[in-house]
């Protein structure tokens, strides 16, 4: 990075402090040509990164672990995967009938720890945490995040196979089915944090088309049974996104800016130039000695896309 | 399990004491002519709701591109949203019956035997039909007509019909 570079990417930190977050977040989302289908066995996918839905104005999003779940578990690789400047493409056969889950869900850890008096920082995958950070290392404070980031689509009958729990961060339980959702009609979701019903959790929802009809986000919170009701307004497509944080968090301590929004484009929200979900400054591992995390924490963060067609 | 299915049926039969009406269903749909610069003729799902709770209770025609190569006409089916999402979905296609070609612009006499089909075991009451169309490159649109099943006051109802706005013209349903 050159000291350019740096100036400017300082600068976009004040910027997007001094925005409202809802302007300012980068949204992680794969928008699929069509949620709903009858006998048609493709759907094309648009992925990016982007701070208006669903145009590609800031990063496409990195292809390497999306897959596509068929209704009874099975995993397919994507198909006809390209990735240009600001936007990912690819495919999916459809080949059995129901509901699909296209998406990526991710465990990623950051940590500190101290090896011969220097404190050292690793950020990455959970595999390649165990692999590169020696077991038993002093002072070891970690950061576990959980990520998911999913579309739903169905070919003839609805089925809901692809939404059995994982029991790991945040997932999406439906109650109406995700390609059931009717613009004007009433709808429910329920949300599970670890297997468990998502209490008191705020859930985001934002309509599409923002460019030229900006609308302010939805919010509302799920009930002691991790359940969130909602109504769409008006068809078209919705990003959906929740996060969860517990535990310190790095350089700003607990709470500090830049935390709602950015986990949803976490996974694949790298490219070029780094950063989480383009945030720069966030992990700060690379400038000046590395600091130790405050404390353990925990962070998971769930983001779909779905479509509320017209009645 | 085979004798109590045969049992069911008989009792199911006997409650409905439809087989003594023995009505048919006249429907007239009217496929309007367009004068757009690429015509298809219109996708239609002719079904029957419950008007209570909007669910439906039996599909009586679907017309569709059937001999399509690699049946490719099923693709738009889901365009017929409505019916699509309450009946469509849990059929298999084509389907004996009730698959038939798209027809021209016009108006399009239809009788459903009331000793088949969706009919058949249709109970007596209120009901709607619905006329749903989707045209590719296209509208969509859902004409409602009230109609009376079965026995209640004891004589045929009156034709009733309603008019669309775009993709369809008038439907016209009456019970004989």
């Amino acid at each position: 990075m050159t000291f350019k570079k740096r100036l400017l990417a300082v600068a976009a930190v004040g910027v997007a402090l001094a925005l409202p977050m809802t302007a300012s977040a980068h949204r992680g989302w794969i928008v699929p040509s069509a949620t709903v289908l009858s006998g048609d066995v493709w759907v094309t996918f648009d992925a990016a990164v982007s701070n208006e839905l669903f145009y590609p104005d800031h990063n496409a999003m990195r292809l390497d672990g999306v897959v596509a779940t068929a209704p009874d578990g099975s995993v397919d690789k994507i198909q006809n995967g390209a990735t240009g400047k600001y936007r990912s493409t690819f495919d999916v056969a459809l080949t059995k009938p129901g509901t699909w889950k296209i998406g990526t869900a991710s465990q990623s850890v950051m940590a500190s720890y101290t090896e011969n008096g220097e404190v050292k920082r690793f950020r990455g995958s959970a595999e390649d945490f165990a692999k590169q950070v020696p077991a038993g290392a002093a002072d070891l404070k970690t950061i576990k995040s959980f990520n998911r980031n999913e579309v739903y689509v169905t070919r003839d009958k609805p089925t809901t196979d692809v939404f059995k729990p994982t029991g790991k961060g945040l997932e999406l339980s439906p109650i109406t089915h995700p390609n059931d959702l009717v613009a004007g009609e009433a709808a429910s979701f329920k949300f599970l944090l670890d297997g468990k019903p998502a209490a008191d959790l705020e859930v985001t929802i934002a309509e599409g088309g923002s460019r030229y009809s900006p609308r302010p986000d939805i919010k509302v919170k799920t009930g002691p049974d991790g359940v969130v009701k909602f109504t769409l307004p008006e068809a078209g497509m919705y990003w959906i996104n929740a996060s969860v944080r517990t535990g310190a968090m790095p350089g700003r301590g607990p709470g500090g800016p830049g935390g709602p929004g950015a986990p949803g484009g976490a996974p694949g929200a790298g490219g070029p130039g780094g950063g989480m979900g383009g945030m720069p400054g966030m992990g700060g591992g690379q400038q000046g000695p590395a600091q130790p995390l405050t404390g353990d924490g925990y962070s998971a963060g769930f983001t779909a896309v779905i479509e509320a067609q017209r009645p | 399990m085979k004798r109590s299915i045969s049992l069911l049926t008989f009792a199911g039969a006997a409650v409905a004491g439809a087989p003594a009406l023995a009505a048919d269903l006249n429907v007239t749909v009217e496929v309007p002519k367009l004068t757009v610069a690429e015509y298809h003729k219109p996708y239609v799902a002719i079904w029957i709701e419950n008007p209570a709770d909007s669910t439906a209770a039996g599909t009586l025609a679907v017309w569709y591109d059937a001999d399509n190569r690699e049946d490719k006409g099923a693709k738009w089916l889901k365009d017929m949203r409505q019916w699509w999402r309450k009946a469509g979905r849990e059929m298999s296609f084509p389907a004996d019956g009730i698959s038939g070609a798209t027809r021209a612009p016009g108006p399009q006499k239809l009788v459903f035997a009331g000793s088949k089909g969706a009919l058949k075991d249709l109970k007596p009451g209120a009901y709607n039909l619905v006329v749903e169309a989707a045209r590719e490159v296209g509208g969509h649109e859902a004409v409602r007509v009230p109609f009376t099943w079965g026995q209640m006051g004891g004589k045929p109802g009156k034709p009733a019909s309603a008019k669309g706005a775009s993709e369809l013209g008038a439907v016209t349903v009456s019970v004989k």
